[in-house]
């Protein structure tokens, strides 16, 4: 982690008629940075996050991700992240290596580079059995692992993970933010969003969002002591109920 | 009356999705299949509503045969599938009625048992269920298989995707459901609910690891378990790994579990081994074993 800011949000704001879905957030989250971004169903979470990749315009404020202004530069953000939801990862019905292709096609790399991402991620993950499979096949937790690599393929700056780990069995589950320790030790920034606490607990800073704001946002440690809390699920329970 | 499950087998194709499953659930048990996606959850669920035939085995609901009484089973059991199944075109109040009127009910004879829950999503009553939130068709979808008051509820994920304030408020109104003498059978990946149920199966891949109360299961954890903490929690798991006596190695919040597979293990040992991996702030102590440990030492 260095002092770069990777993205810089100062009053953000989302309006859908007179409902404001997020409310003038402002924040920082630095390189190589673990970032959770925690709220209740409903929060805010995904407007905000839509902001944040350049698909949704902010009503006010602003945010640049990855040096780039979300209004005006929506395109160049879009090269410079990649993203991962637990709703939309690969094609069910290309195999393996048919996803890699394609999606490091979409995000611009040349066949030789392909050709090696492809061999590099295949190699880490042990898919070598599995590499000409129908993804559709192959049991969620690879799926997640896999979409996680494919995010990283065009090696972007920063990485947004949606609800990655929903539903996936505990052992899996530690093995995916393994992976995600290794991608923010090797310089990617991290953002993901979780409604298991105990990740919480993995990242560097949390914030918390409440009816569009950010009520909390600290490591997880100081946000234990400001509650006099023994768990970051407890910190929620205190924070999203009020 | 309960559910009673004997070495029930189910494959699809060349996929065992349920392999020679057996238990018992109490009349009047709050019950849970705790496990992740693929576990084969979903499938027992559907044989026990009569909507998938098993290959092997048998099982009763509410003392009724799966086989020969579906008919019968259909008026006592009421199911919430993992997926939200009303009709999104029609209100809040119609899917009710729907429900209500198919079973030969209405709102009004049985509103006292939902009355808790539909309180909630009542002032919405005309909007359309498509048009609700999440934890909004949560609240129907549990309303919608209340209404005939059964004597038996089914529950596939219910809290998956939910946050965890209205995790816990839809696990307090379970536990008033089952008060008012309902046996519920309910099934989760998260390994937290596990401990309000009054038992839980362990499962994945189509098979029970472990079935008994969750303060039984948490006290068979056969290893002891420390917490350990460094300055850099991504070379604290690295070492850890690496470390040619551990069994397991697990990040758990801010600590990661560690156990050893020597019984005279010394922690000091390994905070000598930590240090010398340039770790700092290095902290050792034993810990409680949870659900998850215990699951994921049976799943290894």
């Amino acid at each position: 982690m260095n002092n770069t800011n990777v993205i810089q949000a100062e009053g953000l704001t989302k309006m859908f008629g007179d409902f404001t879905a997020v409310n003038a957030i402002t924040f920082e989250v630095k390189k190589g940075e673990i970032f959770g971004f925690l709220g209740a169903n409903g929060a805010g979470k995904t407007t905000a996050i839509k902001m944040l990749i350049g698909i949704s315009n902010p009503t006010s404020g602003q945010a640049h991700v990855a040096g780039f202004d979300v209004s005006t530069q929506a395109e160049d953000i879009k090269k410079n992240i990649g993203y991962m939801s637990q709703k939309f990862a690969l094609y069910d019905d290309l195999t393996v290596k048919e996803n890699i292709t394609f999606f490091g096609g979409i995000y611009g790399l040349t066949k030789i580079k392909i050709k090696e991402k492809t061999k590099e991620l295949i190699e880490d993950l042990g898919l070598e059995e599995v590499a000409n499979q129908l993804v559709g096949s192959l049991p969620l937790g690879w799926k997640q692992k896999i979409s996680f690599s494919v995010a990283l393929l065009h090696e972007p700056k920063i990485v947004f993970l949606d609800e990655p780990t929903g539903g996936v069995d505990p052992i899996t589950r530690r093995q995916f933010w393994e992976m995600i320790y290794r991608a923010a030790h090797q310089g990617t920034t991290i953002f993901v969003t979780t409604h298991y606490m105990d990740e919480a607990e993995y990242c560097d800073r949390v914030s918390i969002m409440v009816n569009g704001k950010i009520e909390a946002l600290d490591t997880p440690k100081e946000l234990k002591k400001q509650f006099q809390v023994d768990s970051m699920n407890d910190v929620f329970l205190k924070l999203a109920r009020g | 009356m309960g559910i009673s499950v004997s070495n029930i087998s189910k494959s699809y194709k060349d996929v065992k999705a349920l392999q020679n499953i057996s238990f018992e659930v109490k009349p009047n048990e709050l019950f849970g299949l705790i496990g992740p996606d693929g576990a084969g959850k979903t499938t027992l669920f559907r044989i026990l509503t009569t909507l998938l035939i098993a290959n092997e085995g048998e099982a009763t609901v509410a003392g009724l045969d799966v086989l020969k009484d579906f008919k019968e089973i259909r008026k006592h059991v009421g199911y919430m599938p993992g997926r939200f199944s009303l009709y999104q075109d029609l209100t809040i109040e119609e899917n009710l009625n729907f429900f209500a009127t198919i079973f030969g009910t209405s709102i009004e004879e049985n509103y006292d048992l939902i009355k808790d829950i539909y309180v909630q999503i009542e002032p919405f009553k005309d909007r359309r269920a498509g048009k609700l939130s999440g934890g909004m068709k949560q609240k129907l979808a549990l309303s919608c298989a209340l209404i005939h008051k059964p004597k038996v509820l089914f529950l596939d994920e219910p809290t998956t995707g939910v946050d965890p304030v209205s995790r816990k408020e839809f696990w307090e109104m379970l536990k008033r459901l089952q008060q008012k003498g309902i046996t519920i059978l309910v099934s989760t990946p998260y390994m937290d609910e596990a401990a309000l149920c009054d038992r839980i199966a362990l499962i994945q891949d189509g098979e029970i690891l472990q079935i008994d109360t969750p303060e039984n299961i948490v006290k068979q954890y056969p290893k002891t378990i420390y917490d350990v903490s460094a300055n850099n929690m991504y070379q604290l798991i690295n070492s850890l790994k690496a470390y040619q006596h551990k069994h397991s190695v697990y990040p758990f919040g801010e600590f990661v579990h560690y156990t050893d597979t020597r019984s005279d293990f010394n922690p000091k040992e390994l905070k000598t081994y930590l240090e010398a991996q340039n770790l700092s702030n290095i902290s050792i102590e034993r810990t409680q074993a949870t659900i998850e440990d215990s699951f994921m030492e049976l799943a290894k």
